[in-house]
């Protein structure tokens, strides 16, 4: 009897595998980081090593958080492989299109309140895009925390936020200023007075970017 | 040949001052290109500008002349409008002002990031690439979407080729460093832990250089030049593969001055080998900057009614790839 079997590859990411499988009666997901060809071996198994240790620990402590992420199970250090729990659902990304205003609002909004939480409990997600946002039933969970990182300077949470508006603004383009800003109206509603200070941050992020006009 | 269009382009956005001509059916008439090679440091803005100046009247003859043209034989005259910097942004763009009054032909203005880009697809015959353009000025990961040039990473601060360039400077290797530092590179051996910064889709290289100038001075030259390559490499190419995962593009275009570098070029091929995607990049001769590509984007553009009159024509320093409508795609 199979207590562990891992299944056909389901998805290749940029930096990882992912494989659906069993472990002892969870439906999982492996995602195993592999090494890449072009990167030195050196640097490849750094850079391997601490996002999947940065990643599994980030993972439990948003859930403790009450931000929605996957139940980590294991954790293999020699392979960089995490064993999680499997979410079904699509990534938002693909609903964007097909979701109503309202829909748009509600979803930006409780992201809002999720990524204030990660702030509120001392994390940055790191890489806040619609492909890492799962919608599985009426809750929205945020994975890929690997660029995440333990912190609470004003800095790390703007640049978070930035990125997302960035991600945003490339990749869903005409509904990305709505979207931001029923993101930022749950986000202060989480955050409270400090939502204040890292908005402001995030306005002075973008205009540091290059070429911005009004900037440096 | 009433049906050919010609259009003069002008390029003089930092240390090269290019002009060349190209046709409507697709050909190069000629690429012309004067670079302005500081004797110690970096660019010098008005020192480039004053050497654009000195050479820009030889650079178009000869260009005309190549081409077998007169500038009455000419459909329009584009040129490379920013970003950039303003002195040699506004000698070129006062030369091309110029040639537009006395041919009385239209002046276009072109944005050099798309120039490069377009010239990189024109070369390839590929429709839509991902676009990895990587300069001494600009390294940005950009994708078409929905009437734009779209980019999904970029240096937060400064561009691949500078640091690199800075790097091979500070260590006495003169310019161009790039392929003195991929000569000593393969020499190196031990990895140096340098910063690696990859935050989200967007990269920074100012902390990279900082570092690598100042373990200059304790570690192998051939060890460190392995290592500045493998993590200012590997940044870059780690943000091109989640574009490639997330856009889903068919293939991959290298286009800018670091272009020619061989090393990147081998990194990137790997790349799209693990996304079954093709890989594409400019040819050396059209990989810097150019007054080819400006000519080329400029015809597109001029296809499309883009025009501007002389007094509206300045200069824009910080004028992004994404603000730029494409009305030809």
């Amino acid at each position: 009897m199979a207590m562990i079997t891992r299944g056909p590859l389901v998805k290749k990411g940029a930096e990882a595998e992912l494989r659906r499988g069993e472990w002892l009666g969870f439906d999982v997901i492996f995602k195993k980081r592999v090494r890449k060809e072009y990167r030195n071996a050196a640097l490849d198994s750094y850079i391997r090593g601490t996002r999947t240790s940065l990643e599994s620990r980030l993972l439990a402590d948003a859930r403790a958080c009450m931000v929605p992420t996957p139940i980590v199970f294991f954790v293999d250090m020699e392979e960089f492989e995490i064993v999680m729990s499997y979410i079904p659902g699509e990534p938002l990304k693909k609903l964007i299109d097909s979701m109503d205003d309202a829909g748009m609002h509600l979803a930006f909004r409780e992201i809002g309140i999720s990524v204030g939480r990660l702030h509120h409990g001392g994390i940055v997600h790191g890489d806040l895009t619609t492909s890492n946002i799962i919608s599985s039933g009426r809750r929205l969970y945020l994975i890929d925390f690997g660029l995440g990182e333990h912190t609470t300077s004003t800095e790390a949470r703007g640049v978070d936020i930035h990125l997302m508006r960035r991600a945003l603004e490339s990749s869903h383009h005409s509904r990305s200023k709505s979207a931001y800003d029923s993101f930022v109206e749950g986000y202060r509603l989480e955050m409270g007075e400090a939502a204040a200070d890292v908005l402001l941050r995030v306005e002075e992020i973008r205009r540091r970017g290059r070429y911005v006009e009004g900037g440096r | 040949m009433s049906s050919v269009q010609c259009v003069l382009g002008i390029e003089s956005t930092a240390h090269t001052f290019g002009c060349g001509i190209v046709s409507s059916d697709r050909k190069i008439l000629s690429n012309i290109k004067s670079e302005y090679t500081p004797k110690t440091g970096g660019i010098h803005p008005r020192e480039a500008g004053q050497h654009h100046t000195a050479e820009a009247p030889k650079a178009i003859m000869e260009s005309l002349k190549g081409a077998g043209l007169k500038i009455s034989d000419i459909s329009a005259v584009a040129f490379s409008a920013g970003p950039g910097l303003g002195p040699c942004l506004r000698t070129g763009a006062t030369a091309a002002r110029i040639l537009s009054l006395i041919s009385a032909k239209p002046l276009v203005p072109v944005n050099h990031c798309i120039a490069h880009i377009e010239i990189g697809r024109m070369v390839t015959g590929e429709e839509d690439p991902l676009v990895v353009y990587v300069s001494g000025g600009n390294t940005i990961v950009s994708a078409y979407s929905g009437g734009r040039y779209r980019i999904f990473g970029e240096t937060l601060d400064i561009a691949l080729g500078n640091c690199l360039d800075t790097f091979a400077r500070s260590v006495g290797l003169g310019h161009p460093g790039v392929p003195k530092l991929e000569a000593l590179a393969d020499e190196g051996k031990e990895f140096v832990p340098l910063p690696y910064v990859v935050k989200g889709q967007d990269m920074s290289y100012s902390g990279l250089l900082t570092t690598a100038i100042r373990k200059s001075k304790i570690c192998d030259l051939r060890d460190l030049s392995l290592s500045l390559l493998e993590v200012a490499y590997g940044m870059l190419a780690e943000v091109a593969e989640r574009a490639l995962a997330h856009t889903e593009k068919p293939s991959l275009l290298l286009t800018g001055g670091v272009a020619r570098s061989v090393r990147l070029q081998r990194i990137l091929k790997s790349v799209c080998s693990e996304h079954s995607a093709r890989f594409y990049v400019v040819p050396p001769e059209l990989a810097g900057d150019n007054g080819a590509m400006i000519a080329w984007t400029g015809l597109l553009a001029l296809e499309r009614g883009v025009e501007v009159p002389i007094e509206k024509s300045l200069v824009r320093p910080r004028w992004r790839l994404d603000e730029v409508e494409i009305p030809w795609r």
